[in-house]
């Protein structure tokens, strides 16, 4: 169960389940891909099985891992309105969304820029403009820095933050980059074999269960668990760098 | 041993990608290249088999030149394993596909048999000998690109972006791979900008930005170097980031078992 | 594989690239047209010059020269056929000449003319919808699926595949570890692509108003009435005008 606003971090190793899951969020599953699917999903009301995804992409937004192939057409503009354009827009809002999205995500100089040219952070960055020109209501990403390098990773991250916090967009982030992520979250859902395992803010997360799992908890928190480990006093492990520096300097100082 | 020397390239397109590149690896080296999208990583991994012959300049694979060599006869001892398995598989089991070099090579069959279940025993891989290489999920499709290459056992290993996609576990489990390939005096060249999966392994950190190599050292080094990171578009490991804010603390520790030795030292000393 | 990149179209600041893609078409078919009346070699001749100062206006000279050196190849065998099959010398030029024209024409048009833009104009001409983006999609993917080709061959010949090698047989069979990872890639690339369409309401309402709209500008219009002109002249002079024409007394030596 996800609020409305909340940042929703879900990882998990390889063949959890949370692929699946996230495409359950806009109808890809069961509408696009066949099987079974039993159980209830039901995202702003909206009852998955009923509604096909179009419809559903009102709503939802979906942002894929790889950047090359979510982006069609020759400028960054035409791109971003694509969505806007499918939602049967008049002319006049479809320009207003398109401005608006590009401001928002910070590329407004790369519009008539052809999105083959682009870096995979700009193009990753085109693809959140074109998805938020639909004015969605919830956000979904699928590994979206698999392909980035770091810097452009964290940019990335810090865009999709900047939208849920301003426009309140909620945001579900499938991830594995748990280091840069997890500041960003409220909280974070690890899947095991098909099942939720862990889920709550990443401080009661980041525990032995979840190094068990396999999950790339973030390296300031593995060392902190080992230094308490090793029966050094830690108040507070830290789930970012942040955190980890301010916890370093106490137990140094003592 | 590859040794390249003022490497320039320049594509079709005009495009120059690697600008004057001097390098040496000495067999049984583990290096890491590191650097930005398009900094020309790719590129330069690409001259080690002969696939790109350089516009400017040598590379030497073991003192052979390869700009006199075909790209089949480098292969043997330069064993180039890329980015996405997608681009390579197209057998219908996985026991054909990693055979397929060896058939390429002209290796008997009763060595091509032995060698693939080598292989395939090594990287785990026994249980989908018979299966089509489609049916197999992400993880399983890398490992079969990568047992396709290690089966004819290159001297030199080069592994292009090994851990894309790649979940903790999985990418534990390349880091002590890639260490027992080493300890078998096999070059290990990985091409990546993961920097937290270096961290963990600290080979020797080749760093390459537009065209050019713009450091060559430790890793405790570069990548604590915020400068240096900068500029190849990468974050410095969090240990890092973590000891550089506290004073009194060495600044070149970047993986997290060093960084527990100091800090239990530190603390230890304090009681 | 130069001939190609006569047809690639690049993104530059031209007059020419500048044109709206219908007016364009009407000047390119036009030319064709044209160049379907006459069989005079002269006049043949001064309609595949004439594109030379239309192709560097739109600066692309060197990749119209690649593609006419593509087409050489083709141009010669239209020259023999004719030849062999009792034409005159000249005749048979006039056909070559004619054949590099109609190449030019179509070479220039898809060089300055951008896909998303023959897309809107066949939106505009009220093509359906679907029909448009896929034929645009279909265009935007060629320059990806060429890199893909790259990378698979690449990736092939490091694991020894060795593909000027063997007899004939052997060659193409050759080509069966390229060809099946490029279709699976292009496959899961499709796929991808729809997942994204699906995701941004792809055929959700079923009138669509589109961003960009293609307007007409003066200058088009002036380019249409010039073009209409030019084949109207064309016309009555491929009926009643006396043209100046050149014979060349050459004979294919008998070799037979």
């Amino acid at each position: 169960m996800v609020e409305k606003g909340e940042f929703v971090v879900v990882t998990g190793p390889s063949g959890c389940g949370k692929t699946t899951l996230c495409r359950c969020l806009n109808g890809l599953v069961p509408n696009f891909y066949t099987g079974e699917l039993t159980g209830d999903v039901l995202v702003c009301g909206l009852d998955i099985r009923q509604q096909p995804t179009n419809v559903l992409s009102r709503h939802v937004g979906f942002v894929f891992q790889n950047p090359e192939n979510q982006l069609f057409s020759l400028t960054v503009e035409r791109d971003v309105a694509f969505g806007p354009e499918n939602l049967g827009l008049t002319r006049e809002e479809t320009r207003e969304r398109v401005d608006w999205a590009l401001k928002a995500t910070g590329i407004e100089d790369l519009k008539d820029r052809a999105p083959y040219e682009l870096s995979g952070g700009q193009q990753q960055r085109a693809a959140l403009a074109s998805v938020l020109a639909m004015k969605p209501e919830v956000m979904v990403l699928d590994e979206p820095t698999s392909f980035l390098d770091p810097k452009s990773s964290l940019e990335i991250l810090r865009v999709v933050a900047k939208l849920n916090k301003e426009l309140g967009i909620t945001v579900v982030l499938v991830e594995h980059r748990l280091d840069l992520a997890t500041r960003y979250s409220n909280r974070i859902v690890v899947l095991d074999k098909g099942l939720v395992a862990l889920d709550g803010p990443a401080r009661s997360v980041y525990g032995k269960q979840a190094h068990l799992i396999g999950i790339g908890v973030p390296k300031v928190t593995l060392l902190f668990h080992l230094l308490k480990q090793d029966g050094v006093e830690i108040e507070r492990i830290p789930v970012t760098v942040e955190e980890g520096e301010e916890e370093l300097r106490r137990i140094l100082a003592d | 041993m590859i040794t390249v020397k003022k490497v320039r390239y320049v594509y079709p397109n005009g495009n120059e990608v690697l600008r004057g590149v001097d390098l040496h690896i000495e067999d049984g080296d583990f290096v890491a290249i590191m650097g930005e999208n398009g900094a020309g990583k790719t590129t330069l991994v690409k001259t080690f088999n002969g696939l790109l012959k350089p516009t400017d300049g040598n590379v030497l694979i073991d003192d052979v030149e390869t700009r006199k060599t075909s790209v089949a006869a480098l292969s043997r001892s330069v064993g180039l394993v890329f980015q996405n398995p997608d681009h390579q598989l197209f057998c219908e089991t996985v026991r054909d596909e990693v055979a397929y070099s060896l058939r390429n090579f002209g290796y008997p069959p009763d060595v091509i048999e032995r060698r693939v279940r080598g292989i395939l025993e090594t990287l785990d891989l026994m249980p989908y000998v018979d299966s089509s290489p489609f049916m197999l999920s992400g993880g399983e499709r890398k490992r079969v690109a990568l047992a396709s290459v290690l089966v004819w056992n290159p001297k030199h290993i080069i592994l292009d972006e090994p851990t894309i996609g790649q979940d903790y576990q999985q990418k534990d489990r390349l880091r002590n791979f890639i260490v027992q390939l080493n300890t078998q005096r096999k070059t290990v060249v990985v091409v990546t900008h993961d920097v937290e999966f270096v961290a963990e392994c600290r080979p020797r950190v080749v760093l390459l930005s537009r065209g050019r190599i713009v450091a060559d050292g430790k890793a405790e080094e570069i990548l604590s170097d915020s400068t240096l990171t900068e500029k190849a578009s990468l974050l410095r490991p969090q240990i890092s980031i973590l000891f550089s804010s506290v004073t009194g603390l060495p600044r070149d520790v970047i993986d997290v078992f060093s960084a527990k030795a100091i800090i239990n030292n530190a603390v230890g000393g304090q009681s | 594989m130069r001939v190609f990149e006569g047809f690639k179209f690049s993104k530059l600041q031209t007059p020419i690239h500048a044109m709206d893609p219908r007016a364009k078409f009407i000047m390119i078919m036009v030319v064709f047209v044209i160049s379907l009346l006459f069989t005079n070699v002269l006049i043949l001749a001064i309609i595949l010059l004439a594109q030379i100062p239309l192709i560097w206006l739109g600066r692309s000279i060197r990749r119209w020269g690649g593609s006419m050196k593509g087409g050489v190849f083709l141009a010669g065998l239209i020259f023999f056929m004719n030849l062999l099959t009792g034409s005159t010398f000249t005749y048979s030029l006039a056909m070559t000449i004619r054949f590099l024209a109609l190449l030019s024409s179509f070479s220039v048009f898809f060089m300055t003319t951008s896909p998303d833009d023959l897309g809107l104009a066949l939106e505009q001409a009220h093509v359906p919808y679907s029909l448009c983006f896929t034929f645009t999609t279909a265009v935007r993917l060629v320059p990806t699926m060429a890199v893909d080709a790259q990378t698979v061959i690449d990736a092939q010949r490091s694991r020894g595949l060795e593909l000027d090698r063997g007899n004939l047989l052997k060659r193409i069979r050759n080509y069966i570890p390229i060809l099946i990872p490029l279709i699976v890639s292009a496959i899961r690339r499709s796929i991808e692509l729809a997942e994204a369409l699906e995701s941004r309401a792809f055929a959700l309402v079923s009138k669509r108003q589109s961003l960009i709209v293609l307007r007409m500008k003066r200058s088009d219009y002036l380019v249409t009435l010039i073009s209409v002109l030019l084949l109207s002249l064309a016309v009555w002079a491929s009926l009643y005008a006396q043209l100046p024409s050149i014979e060349i007394p050459f004979e294919l030596p008998r070799l037979w």
